[in-house]
């Protein structure tokens, strides 16, 4: 049978394309540059995340030393709010599933 | 010469002191970022949806070719290209308008000030950016990378990149003072180490 009316129908629907976890991590990852100022980058660090200076400078450390650090984890949606944010600082950052 | 950079006064206001001539070059490179920032005309004239537009939306946002505008608007995901040009089209705009708003801070701080630049710390936060998009932007331009820039500081006056790496200078300069003014208050609760 066939409907073509407005007529509300029951609809298959398809099977949910779970296997992916939904709450699988996403990361946000800050790279190094040759222009940001570390103490700039720190700066954002501490008052964009909230992070404590030890910790802000450590993540700015690596940055500097290692060419990237994970800054934040969360949600798709919440990382790429915070890569928006750095973005807004001028920092270089990207986002990724976390695998 | 504005030699101090910023500091943070007594009364907690941040503060440069710029002669007339430093106060029109940044108010000619902040006019230039403004135009660079400045989001290019819509091939219909004007927002052919005024909705997307208005929540930040731009169907027409692509990866620039210029070098400076890809560093201030990079690219979000580094190996899903779809991905990436789906989160430029519903953020690009925004970014955009946020660093033109900072950028539009400046102006009006320098604008409404004589020789003494008095900010708030919003205002304050504003040229931060400002200062960061400039640096960025002249970096790009002359071609600034983490092993040459000793070689900038050598360069005779007569060079094309001098005076745009002098500038640069000066902004780092500017930009440093500036968070340090911004956060030294904050380092004065905990010992101050720095």
């Amino acid at each position: 049978m066939t409907s073509v009316g407005i007529a509300p129908v029951e609809l298959e629907r398809p099977e949910a394309e779970s296997v992916t976890a939904p709450d699988t991590p996403w990361i946000t990852i800050v790279w190094n540059d040759p222009v940001n100022l570390m103490s700039y980058v720190t700066y954002v660090f501490m008052t964009y995340f909230g992070y404590p200076k030890e910790k802000a400078q450590k993540l700015m450390n690596d940055v500097h030393t290692q060419g990237r650090a994970v800054v934040s984890s969360g949600t798709r949606e919440e990382m790429e709010r915070d890569v928006t944010a750095m973005h807004s600082y001028g920092l270089w950052a990207t986002l990724q599933k976390d695998d | 010469m504005g030699a101090h950079g910023f500091r943070r006064t007594a009364r907690h206001r941040i503060v440069l002191r710029a002669d007339e001539i430093e106060r029109g070059i940044v108010r000619e490179l902040v006019g230039q970022l403004v135009e660079l920032v400045t989001p290019d005309e819509h091939p219909f004239g004007h927002d052919p949806d005024p909705l997307a537009a208005m929540v930040g939306i731009d169907p027409f946002a692509e990866r620039s070719d210029d070098p400076a505008l890809r560093r201030l608007f990079p690219d979000a995901y580094a190996d899903d290209e779809d991905a990436a040009a789906e989160f430029r089209r519903f953020t690009e705009r925004s970014l955009r308008d946020t660093k033109l708003a900072h950028a539009r801070t400046v102006l009006d701080s320098i604008d409404r000030a004589g020789t003494k630049i008095v900010l708030t710390d919003g205002e304050a936060a504003a040229w931060l950016g400002t200062l960061n998009d400039l640096r960025l932007t002249l970096a790009s331009r002359i071609g600034l990378d983490e092993d040459n820039h000793e070689a900038f500081h050598q360069l005779p006056a007569s060079h094309p990149a001098f005076a745009l790496f002098h500038l640069y200078d000066w902004f780092t300069f500017l930009q440093e003072t500036l968070v340090n003014a911004l956060t030294g208050l904050r380092s004065e609760l905990p010992a101050p180490e720095d």
